[in-house]
């Protein structure tokens, strides 16, 4: 068991080291960050002085070599632009953007598992083809459209709930749904294909065999066991959330790490970009790690020999 | 409980009359069960024989009202339970008041047959939740232990909480075999209930079918292909070919004197011991497609005695009490 997670943990390193190496490149293939920090007016000699101080005058790779050996100290880089620590920055907005994502995934599962349930009991009949048609428009459409569409019937015509800002449940409502739509159709159908197989097998059958009524079997007996592959992508579209809040933080000026980062992109202020972009990689390596320990949870032939 | 309190009566527990299951099908109606007679004492087995697809599975399946859906369904006869005719009982009835309390039944595959991700206590309380609202959790507690005590499950405290891949395949189907008698049904159907076990765990769990039968009087219908666990087991046989009974009797009259073809066949396809054959016996052919079944003897095609008079469906003869085939060979015995 802990061979294994000491494994994972090895590959997960691999993984978020890449992505730092590969957006470490990219950003420095955007431009200039010092052309945006010093105005219009400064001599060649202000901008020389500026990049030595930032260390954009070296080499890449020791800029990168510089960057990593801070970044195992716990030190991300200063923000060229709140001329605070890059990291204390990203954590300072972590708590709103986790409580967007959660709020996010719970939207997409109180949809997509009934619906999924359901489409699978009464396969072929209306509600199947409903769900169908739902969980399809929400995949159709992008979040940045669905958080707008929101916004002019929710906020503006109808007045119930606020455009955009933070700090009460009300304010959650609308970006939960923009950034949980999406997600909707691919749960739905995972839920609806594993149910099939699942009230398809000899269990269920011996369930009713045994006199079991129809929701006993579906809620207690199936839904167990279809839980599993949608665990999986439970903790995918979660760690996707959570690193991939932009688009709706920004439309709906949401505090929180999305937006920041963002922000660091056009203001070409690298250590939160790169910050932002190691972040959202060592939170998918956790998530996916902590997926797959807690398959053994639900299903106790994984618990053995993992 | 409640079953041994029930009226003692000369009537058959059940009598299928006539019965007719069909498949709709995208390509055409099977017509997988085709006029299907017979009856069941108390306490007694009837061992239905015959070949994949030849309906044995669909007969029982129409008894227990599991037919596959939407595909299945009985279009003709009767199924006397008791003298209630069950065909035309509503859906939620069978399931409330019927299935796993007066008709249970063990499937095939054991490995297969128990939920991965619930333990043995909770599914062998099943038939207890279901069927005796008013026990409470210590009851059903003590009673699945019995349960697991009666079909041979040593300690079966301890094995209460264990998973069912924690169990060898035959313990799992001793367990399966325990929920399904938990309620005190009156027929048990077993559909193949060894075919995917070793055959040293075969002939256990037969042996504890035949000594919960006689601990329980429950009546079993014994699915099988195989000609030795009918011998070994049943009080009566039915052989069924392409969605008939050909030929039905007391277990020792089918095997002394088969007297349809096809018998005669499915019995000298048994290797026998101390007899070195080159070869084993096979019935060569196919049976017929049910889509469009022929009008005359379903076996002609393959029957070594073959007569013109076969395209017409030859009588049910009375060869002695209670054993009957349906066959032209057997007109002048009639």
């Amino acid at each position: 068991m802990w061979t294994y997670i000491l494994k994972r943990l090895l590959h997960g390193l691999f993984s978020i080291i890449g992505a730092s190496l590969l957006i470490f490149v990219i950003t420095r293939l955007t431009g200039d960050p010092v052309a945006m920090l010093l105005p219009p007016e400064a001599t060649e000699e202000m901008v020389r002085q500026m990049r030595a101080t930032l260390g954009l005058d070296r080499p890449i790779w020791e800029q990168y070599l510089i960057f990593a050996s801070h970044a195992l100290q716990g030190d991300l880089g200063m923000s060229y632009r709140w001329e605070m620590p890059a990291l204390t920055l990203l954590l300072d907005r972590l708590p709103a953007t986790i409580q967007l994502a959660s709020a996010g995934l719970l939207f997409s599962i109180s949809v997509a598992v009934p619906l999924g349930v359901l489409s699978a009991v009464y396969r072929g009949s209306w509600i199947d083809r409903v769900g169908k048609t739902l969980a399809m428009a929400g995949q159709a459409m992008p979040n940045f459209w669905v958080g707008l569409i929101l916004i002019l019937v929710f906020s503006v015509s109808l007045g119930w709930l606020p455009a955009y800002g933070s700090g009460s449940f009300r304010h959650l409502i609308l970006p939960a749904i923009a950034l949980g739509s999406y997600p909707v159709a691919a749960q739905t159908r995972i839920v609806r294909s594993s149910m099939l197989d699942v009230l398809d097998s000899d269990y269920i059958k011996m369930g009713r065999i045994l006199g079991a009524s129809e929701s006993v079997l579906v809620w207690k007996y199936a839904f167990r066991n279809a839980a599993v592959p949608l665990i999986t992508v439970l903790g995918v579209y979660f760690a996707a959330m959570l690193g991939g809040t932009f688009v709706v933080e920004v439309i709906f000026a949401w505090p929180g790490v999305g937006r920041t980062v963002v922000e660091a992109v056009f203001a070409r202020d690298f250590p939160v970009v790169q910050a932002g972009v190691l972040f959202t990689s060592v939170v998918f390596v956790t998530v996916n790690l902590l997926v797959d320990l807690s398959y053994g949870v639900i299903d106790p032939r994984a618990r053995v020999n993992v | 409980m409640l079953a041994n309190n029930r009226q003692q009566t000369s009537q058959p527990l059940l009598e299928v009359n006539d019965l007719q299951t069909h498949l709709v099908l995208g390509r055409g109606t099977l017509k997988a069960v085709d006029g299907v007679s017979f009856s069941l004492n108390r306490g007694q087995t009837l061992g239905i024989v015959g070949e994949s697809g030849s309906g044995k599975t669909l007969t029982s399946m129409s008894i227990i009202r599991l037919l596959p859906k939407p595909s299945g369904r009985i279009v003709g006869g009767s199924i006397k339970f008791d003298g209630i005719d069950i065909v035309s009982l509503p859906e939620k009835e069978i399931a409330k008041n019927w299935r796993g309390n007066r008709i249970s039944m063990v499937l095939q595959d054991p490995l297969t047959s128990l939920n991965p991700v619930y333990s043995i206590a909770d599914q062998l309380g099943q038939p207890f939740r279901y069927h005796y609202k008013d026990m409470s959790r210590r009851e059903i507690r003590d009673a699945s232990i019995e349960m697991l005590r009666k079909v041979r499950i040593p300690a079966p405290e301890k094995r209460l909480a264990s998973y069912p891949h924690q169990f060898s395949g035959g313990m799992r189907q001793r367990a399966v075999i325990a929920m399904a008698i938990a309620a005190k049904p009156e027929l048990l159907i077993a559909d193949e209930p060894t075919s995917a076990l070793d055959v040293t765990i075969q002939i256990q769990i037969m042996d504890l079918f035949r000594k919960l039968q006689e601990e329980t009087g429950v009546s079993i219908i014994m699915i099988t292909h195989d000609m030795g666990v009918a011998a070994q087991l049943c009080d009566r046989v039915a052989v069924m070919y392409a969605g008939r009974i050909v030929e039905i009797g007391d277990a020792r009259d089918i095997f002394k004197r088969p007297a349809h073809p096809y018998t005669q066949g499915l019995l000298q396809s048994i290797p026998k011991i101390g007899q070195r054959q080159k070869r084993l016996y096979a019935i060569p052919g196919q049976p017929p497609s049910l889509f469009n079944p022929p009008k005359g003897c379903r076996f002609a095609d393959r029957c070594p005695h073959r007569m013109p008079k076969c395209d017409v469906y030859p009588p049910t003869v009375e060869l002695e009490s209670g054993h009957s085939a349906a066959c032209w060979l057997l007109e002048s015995k009639a």
